[in-house]
């Protein structure tokens, strides 16, 4: 992995670009553009599931507190040094067996209780029975950007996951694959579910089946290098009709325009067919994101900004730009050469 | 404040400081040793390619000389609880070449190992496991046989006597450790592991 | 205030006149092997790198406070928190909590010293320099603009990310070998503190008499002696992967990065508890003195520490929930952890029952250790919500987390090391810190807290990771992390005057008698300072308070206790 030195002008030059992107997004703060991923928000079985526990625990361990908690401040109250207090020593108390016995069968039941509810809970989550109709995705984490491949459909693609709604007529949950190329990360979408690691040379499963149509937002949450923070997870939740729609369209090789030829041209020349692939084309490259239809995408860079033209100029001119650390170089294209290749992705629907 | 350091003894009754601060290096080093016993065993029988345990022959003489060291050294223990600084400096001298044998049979071991079968501790998980743990193990044998080199040559200069059978007793018990920790390394990697 | 004492002589004078007196001052701290010197060695090195850690947690909090504020790069920011967590683990919270091991221990058994004063040196220097080359990294590589060569793998260096291959630069390096070092050092004071719990205690001090923190102090050392030694070998096989060309996490040879998170985590949870007993065992011996009663359950508490010290050995895997283990081994370790979780509860109950029917003095010390069992009650709760698997799947590396561990380690240990310094800083100076600047101490530490670490937990529910650098803007974050970015700044400010406490009381501080607080303890029957040697002669105990049979002769301990 290239290790940036960061020389005094480099450091102006990201104070820079953070504050741009700051001011950029202030606009989202000021209109409460919110997204949300609020564990407490669950919209899948497991994630309602685990809700539950959670309110569950967090009555026993409130009541707990409570009642701890008083005694702890009334002791303080009512037992502090008054000047009106005799000159001997308060009686001097050892201890007293029932008392300490009591206080430790309690918690014993009280933690018996929670044991039991939460095994419950473990096995009904890892061990459920899988239902008629599932999806299989299998999901390898990079550094810093999701490869998602659905073998049942041929699709390869990346960072923005499709996955069809769940509805009682017709259950349909999506069961996540889990690897790693290069080192550990954890798949996290908190409102459809809890996350799960992805391990090298450990494949891990998850399942989640959502119940309600949108889109969900998530991030890698194990810590994997220089750009962990901006590796983000879309989950888009469609309808039968949308899925079906998306899958075709994911299926067809990647759009030819001739328009753009002079783009493709130099996207096959240029390091760019190396890393990258898109279908139909001799671009084959599996390092890098699959581009066969990048502009069915709504971010680049895994999440970190909005799939634009101008961002992807940006992007193409030197990735550092919005992620100093993503493993694809400055590709020292002439600003004519960026606008063509730039056209052509663009047609890459 | 004065500098002079205070002569510190044990409490009345108490047991040994030596004995006891022995005690808690052995449990230290054990759980050392444990976290590569572990590695071994997690990644037995998993290495992809290259030479497997198979290669190895038990070195059963090695052994035998290096348990045969523990005994000599608890009659050095003995003789110098006694006072027979002679029979002492015997002993010492044969427990010292029991563990040189010992070391030297491992040398001749390895080199077998990494000229004849293609092992060294970069081949594969085999090699990565095998080298440190038994290497973390004759690292151990060196520094026994340092501090025993260390007491003997002090015994030779005639300044040894049996007043200082405690610490002596302190430094067998080290060597008793070195000794029958291999127990727990030749049982994983030449018995369980083969 | 109760001035009695066992028959001892003054401290010997060693004024010398001119500037030799500095030189040999100064030289006599380096060459020392007082255990009272170097407990105080120890404290100050802490107290250096928690100002340090501290600086870095609070540019990491600037950074946080505003999405994209560009503060810091994310490579530097990945150095920040990466020092900050290894700072206060090894640097400050280990140092600092066999510092006061160090100082009060011999004293409470009424010994001379540490059972080996040498290897009590050997053991501090080699702390201080695994410290000192840890952060050489800050200047090797690049120099300090580009922040040089620091680690910034986390302060649990998974692998493969400090593999060779992914991180080739020297900060993992910098990270291993640096906490090798320091970790003979800790090793060395952990095998002293046990030698000398059984071996060096006086005549009639029976393990049931010892003070529970001597109590504490044995375990959590008997515990470091298998805690440190897994990371020292992890660390061992890491550099071997990185400079031999082992496998050991390698997956690319069918090496398990799995591997590296079981054995880091067996060095990582016991750690944790290593951290918290020491705290405990003060907590058991200011609540007490503060309230005028014996400790409530003296046999329980002794008891559950051990208990503590063997179960906790068997709950690593709470902190890997998320790794994939079967539904079967995540069960084992929910119900390990809430067994531990046990233990430590009823702790809880016991120090309310020593303030029970007491007579309670607001003295600075009393009041951090009031507010370390509060804050103790939350950070064992939310332990206890994490050790629901289910819903660690949630909050695992979630600022959930972040605020249940530093509710353990600041809202209940720094925060009982603070009543520690109130509390023995007489004996060891002879002085009383300011009261006036101890009560703003606690009460800005105490807003400053609870005023980030209450919200943390919140923004950790709202889906927030640990380990990042920023936040998309959209997420809703950024209210919460201006506001625990405010309460760390007041955290920072309250640190300060504490030092500041410290400093000035060395000259302003209203002298303390040999037993200020009128304690029960062995210790306080020295002057203060205690002479180098600390007893002229070897005291003899009947009970677990042997102070306190002296002042009431009509109504001693020994009758009552067993």
């Amino acid at each position: 992995m290239m290790r940036r030195r960061l020389g005094l002008a480099s450091i102006r030059l990201h104070v820079g670009i953070f504050a741009g992107l700051f001011f950029v997004s202030l606009p989202a703060i000021a209109e409460n553009r919110f997204v949300s991923t609020n564990t407490f928000l669950p919209e899948s079985t497991p994630a309602r599931d685990i809700y539950y526990l959670a309110l569950f625990t967090l009555t026993l361990a409130g009541c707990f507190f409570v009642v701890v908690a008083s005694l702890l401040f009334y002791a303080v109250i009512k037992f502090r040094a008054r000047k009106s207090d005799p000159e001997h020593e308060p009686a001097q108390v050892y201890g007293s067996t029932q008392v300490e016995l009591a206080w430790t069968v309690i918690p014993i039941i009280l933690i018996v209780v929670l044991f039991l509810t939460t095994a419950r809970i473990i096995f009904a989550i890892q061990d459920a029975p899988r239902p008629k109709t599932d999806l299989k995705v299998t999901v390898i984490g990079h550094q810093f950007w999701w490869e998602f491949r659905y073998p049942e459909y041929g699709i390869v693609t990346a960072n923005e996951l499709h996955i069809p709604l769940s509805t009682p007529q017709n259950p349909d949950a999506t069961y996540l694959t889990l690897l790693s190329g290069d080192v550990d990360h954890s798949f996290w979408v908190p409102e459809l579910g809890g996350k799960t690691d992805l391990i090298p040379n450990h494949p891990n499963e998850m399942w989640m089946d959502p119940q309600k149509a949108g889109v969900y937002y998530g991030q890698c949450a194990q810590f994997c290098g220089l750009e962990h923070s901006l590796m983000l997870i879309r989950v888009y939740v469609d309808t039968p009709s949308q899925f079906a729609a998306w899958v075709k369209n994911q299926q067809k090789p990647a759009v030819d325009d001739p328009n753009v030829a002079a783009g493709r041209q130099i996207f096959e020349t240029e390091a760019c067919m190396a890393c990258h692939t898109i279908s139909g084309t001799p671009a084959i490259g599996t390092y890098g994101p699959d581009l066969t239809h990048l502009m069915s995408r709504g971010t680049i860079a895994a999440g970190a900004v909005e799939n634009t033209p101008a961002n992807l100029r940006a992007w193409i001119n030197d990735p550092s730009t919005f992620k100093p650390g993503a493993h694809m170089p400055a590709m020292h294209l002439s600003d004519e050469e960026v606008n063509q290749v730039v056209a052509y992705l663009t047609t890459l629907r | 404040m004065t500098t002079a350091s205070v002569l510190v003894s044990e409490g009345p009754h108490r047991p040994s400081r030596g004995v006891v601060g022995m005690a808690c290096l052995i449990i230290a080093e054990s759980a050392i040793f444990g976290m590569f016993i572990a590695a071994n065993v997690f990644y037995m029988g998993k290495s992809l390619s290259g030479p497997t345990p198979a290669i190895l022959s038990p070195p059963i003489f090695n052994t035998v000389c290096l348990l045969a060291s523990s005994l000599t050294i608890v009659f050095a223990e003995r003789a110098i609880v006694r006072g027979k600084i002679r029979i002492f400096s015997i002993y010492l001298i044969v427990t010292i070449l029991l563990g040189v044998k010992f070391l030297v049979g491992t040398g001749r071991e390895w080199s077998d190992l990494i000229y004849n079968q293609n092992l060294t501790i970069s081949t594969n998980l085999f090699g990565t496991t095998f080298y440190s743990l038994v290497g973390l193990h004759a690292t151990h044998v060196i520094l026994g046989l340092l501090m025993l080199s260390v007491l003997l040559v002090f015994t030779l200069m005639g300044r040894v006597n049996e007043s200082h059978s405690e610490r002596i007793k302190v430094l067998a018990m080290y060597w008793h450790f070195v000794d029958w920790v291999w127990v727990a390394v030749f049982t994983t990697v030449y018995l369980v592991g083969r | 205030m109760a001035d009695h004492t066992l028959p001892i002589p003054g401290p010997l004078n060693t004024e010398r006149p001119g500037n030799a007196a500095f030189l040999e001052w100064l030289h006599s701290w380096i060459v020392t092997v007082d255990h009272k010197k170097i407990g105080i060695l120890y404290i100050a090195y802490a107290l250096i790198f928690m100002v340090v850690g501290g600086a870095e947690i609070l540019l990491v909090r600037v950074q946080l406070a505003f999405p994209w504020s560009g503060i810091v790069s994310p490579g530097v920011y990945n150095q920040l928190f990466t020092m900050h967590g290894t700072t206060m683990v090894f640097l400050m919270g280990m140092p600092i909590l066999f510092g006061f091991g160090n100082y009060v221990v011999p004293l409470m058994i009424g010994a001379r010293d540490m059972a080996f004063p040498r290897l009590n040196a050997l053991s501090f220097w080699l702390t201080a320099f695994g410290g000192l080359m840890l952060y050489s990294s800050y200047i090797g590589g690049f120099g300090l603009y580009g922040m040089g060569n620091a680690p910034d793998v986390g302060w649990f260096a998974y692998a493969p990310l400090t593999s060779k291959l992914v991180t080739p630069g020297h900060n993992t390096d910098y990270w291993a070998l640096s906490l090798i070092v320091a970790g003979f050092g800790t090793l060395g004071t952990a095998l002293n503190i046990v030698v000398t719990t059984i071996s060096m205690r006086c005549k009639g001090m029976k393990f049931s008499r010892m003070p529970l923190f001597v109590w504490l102090m044995f375990v959590t050392s008997a515990m470091t002696l298998a805690t440190i030694t897994p990371l020292t070998a992890s660390q061992v096989m890491l550099e071997i992967d990185r400079y031999l060309g082992g496998h050991f996490f390698d997956p690319a040879a069918g090496g398990s990065p799995l591997l590296w998170i079981h054995f880091f985590w067996v060095f990582g949870h016991p750690e944790v508890y290593v951290l918290v007993l020491p705290a405990f065992g003060m907590a058991n011996e200011i609540i007490p003195v503060f309230s005028r009663k014996p400790i409530f359950g003296y046999s329980a508490m002794a008891a559950a520490s051990v208990g503590i010290g063997f179960v906790s050995f068997s709950v690593w895997a709470h902190h890997m929930f998320t790794v994939g283990m079967s539904a079967a081994s995540n069960s084992f370790f929910v119900l390990s952890t809430e067994v531990v979780g046990i233990f430590t509860g009823i702790k809880i109950f016991n120090w309310i029952a020593t303030m029970w029917g007491g007579r309670i003095q607001f003295t600075t010390p009393m009041l951090f250790s009031i507010a370390f069992v509060f804050q103790m009650l939350i950070a064992g709760l939310t332990g206890i919500m994490l050790s629901v698997a289910p819903w660690d799947w949630q909050l695992h590396n979630s600022y959930f987390l972040i605020a249940h561990f530093h509710y353990v380690l600041l809202g209940a240990i720094v925060t009982m090391v603070f009543a520690a310094f109130y509390y023995w800083y007489p004996k060891a100076i002879g002085r009383k810190m300011s009261e006036r600047l101890g009560k703003w101490h606690f009460w800005l530490f105490l807003i400053g807290f609870h005023v980030t670490f209450d919200i943390m937990h919140v923004v950790g529910l709202d889906g927030m990771p640990r380990s990042i650098y920023t936040y998309p803007a959209d997420r809703g974050w950024l209210w919460m992390n201006v506001v625990i970015t405010c309460g760390a700044f007041v955290q920072g400010i309250a640190v300060l005057i504490f030092v500041w406490n410290l400093i000035w009381s060395v000259r302003h501080g209203k002298v303390a008698g040999n037993d200020p607080w009128d304690a029960w303890t062995l210790e306080w029957a020295t002057s203060s300072p205690p002479p180098a040697y600390n007893f002229a002669q070897d005291p003899v105990v009947r009970s677990r308070r042997p102070l306190w049979d002296i002042k009431h002769p009509n109504d001693p301990d020994w009758k009552y206790e067993p």
